[in-house]
């Protein structure tokens, strides 16, 4: 038997997912019209008007955001646990590290980046402030994978639980705090046209403090799990 | 002393009422949490024991059995 | 070899006997200490000049407060040490702390608003010390969560052991966000309550009261400390032997 490189191994498991995902196209576009129908909640339950939406519409897509992700990342472990191919991974000659690593970014792919896509017409049916689309990208670029990294944590620690999901918002959601203050604060800084690199750098360093910590955490949870 | 009497004490110069939620809830609280801790101490204590004497009781039941399933054989013998 | 005291205390049955002979002394120093500290918090000690009697709610909030946070350091610390060198030990000492963090993180939280209604005029403000409280809460109630979620309690204490490590991580970025969060919102008209400086006469009884709580939540760390130990524990003949003993003892 031939031995996979680190970036193939990362590649293969990548492919598989994504593969996966395709097959059962529900589990991506569900938490995507789910984030779509929160936002639109909003305007009808606080009324139309475009000072208080555009004042309230950083919060209103970033809390969206948390949930959509949230409802997307029971698939990241739970089917892969159920038919055992967890279980072989974990076993496979391989770093964990560079399997989870693997996982996560697939599904970052899967849902992290088509909630990029369509926040900007969110934006607009909420009045967002024409200077703060470029914030609002970007924060969503970098925080969404931290949103993903954090979440791979509380999914294989509830992965071997029945009753998971709802655990799964408790254990998660306070772990996300840190990302929603800075973003928002961040697009409402643009809004006022003033520089908000700070807070960018900040969700920044949040990011790849996580990417370095989060698998390790990940994969000893697996560990536990798979038990 | 702070207080002239039991009245101004329990008025608190007229924040009794927050002074005393706080250490009445707090008292409460705590009360709970130590009644729990106990109770399921005592709780494990006593499954462990009754697991004990449904143990003891089916191993002399195997026993008893045994006995007379062996007599049994000998009789019929 | 620096360590070769402490190897004995990795047996879970002379852990067992230790927890057992210094709780009894600790329940008695938690006793002395907080009838001593409430009674002198409430009855000696002097009202502040400015906050005037609601200041006696600062005995029970800053100990609850510090001892909040103390204790989810010291599950993190557990729970390091359980998956670092595989103490077990550990795991269950961290699993008997979260439900008395989380009860003291409850104290706090309620003090601070029974103490904020009459300083600030409402029960509740997004005071960055409060708010922070109240996350630590959630994060408590997480890992309890979690340990009452799985039915194999050594796997619990492991998988809360994490999320407990992963929280005491993103602890210090909570408090700090919340803070910076809350600068930035400060509205003009709810003015910051600032931290009276503390004379004597208001800072000794508020030693003793907070040496009081921490003698306290260490007789409950060892109560649920032995109750998780015989829970994991429920199969070995030296459980079962204490329990027909101590059973014996109650029948005659």
């Amino acid at each position: 038997m031939t031995q996979l490189s680190y970036r193939a191994a990362f590649a293969l498991i990548v492919k598989r997912d994504l593969m996966i995902a395709f097959r059962h196209r529900d589990d991506i576009i569900n938490p995507l019209l789910f984030f779509v129908i929160v936002v639109t909640l909003f305007p009808l339950g606080v009324g139309p008007e475009s000072t208080i939406l555009s004042r309230i519409a950083p919060g209103i897509i970033w809390v969206a955001a948390l949930l959509a992700t949230l409802l997307s990342l029971d698939r990241l472990f739970k089917s892969d646990h159920r038919d055992g191919s967890l279980e072989q991974m974990l076993l496979s000659p391989h770093p964990v590290f560079i399997l989870v690593l693997a996982k996560i970014f697939a599904h970052w792919l899967l849902t992290g980046l088509p909630l990029i896509l369509i926040a900007p017409l969110l934006a607009v049916l909420l009045h967002l402030n024409e200077s703060s689309y470029g914030a609002l990208m970007l924060t969503l670029l970098l925080g969404t994978p931290v949103l993903s990294l954090l979440g791979a944590i509380g999914v294989a620690l509830t992965v071997g639980i029945k009753k998971g999901g709802v655990l799964l918002s408790l254990l998660v959601l306070p772990l996300y705090i840190p990302v929603l203050i800075f973003a928002t604060s961040a697009i409402d800084t643009a809004a006022m046209n003033l520089p908000y690199s700070g807070q960018l750098a900040i969700i920044a360093a949040i990011f790849f403090a996580s990417l370095t910590l989060a698998p390790f955490a990940v994969s000893a949870a697996l560990k536990v799990s798979t038990n | 002393m702070q207080f002239d009497s039991i009245s101004a004490f329990l008025d608190m110069g007229g924040y009794g009422f927050y002074v005393w939620l706080s250490y009445g809830v707090s008292i409460i609280a705590l009360a709970l949490l130590v009644f729990f801790s106990i109770n399921s101490h005592k709780k494990i204590k006593q499954q462990i024991a009754q697991r004990i004497k449904r143990e003891a009781k089916l191993r002399q039941a195997a026993e008893l059995q045994k006995a007379q399933t062996s007599t049994d054989i000998s009789n019929n013998i | 070899m620096m360590w070769k005291w402490l190897h004995p205390y990795a047996n879970p049955e002379v852990s067992y006997h230790f927890a057992g002979k210094i709780l009894p002394w600790c329940a008695r120093f938690a006793f002395a200490f907080l009838t001593i500290g409430i009674t002198w918090a409430l009855l000696f000690a002097p009202a502040d000049y400015q906050q005037g009697d609601t200041f006696r709610i600062f005995y029970l909030h800053v100990p609850a407060a510090m001892l909040s946070m103390g204790i989810y350091l010291g599950m993190a610390i557990a729970a390091l040490s359980s998956l670092v060198w595989q103490l077990k030990l550990a795991d269950a000492s961290a699993a008997a702390m979260a439900p008395i963090g989380a009860t003291f993180t409850f104290i706090a939280l309620l003090t601070g608003a029974a103490w904020g209604k009459p300083m600030w005029g409402t029960w509740w403000i997004w005071d960055a010390r409060l708010t922070s409280e109240l996350i630590l809460l959630f994060l408590y109630l997480g890992v309890m969560a979690l340990h009452n979620a799985f039915e194999d309690k050594t796997l619990a204490g492991k998988a809360a052991g994490i999320l407990a490590l992963v929280g005491v991580i993103n602890l210090p970025i909570i408090k700090y966000s919340v803070e910076w969060w809350n600068t930035l919102h400060q509205g003009a008209t709810v003015s910051k309550l600032g931290q009276p400086s503390m004379t004597a006469d208001m800072f000794w009884p508020f030693l003793v009261c907070f040496i009081g709580f921490a003698f306290l939540v260490t007789t409950l760390i060892c109560l649920r400390f032995r109750t998780e130990i015989l829970n994991r524990n429920s199969m070995r003949p030296w459980v079962r032997e204490l329990v027909t003993t101590e059973e014996q003892t109650h029948a005659v």
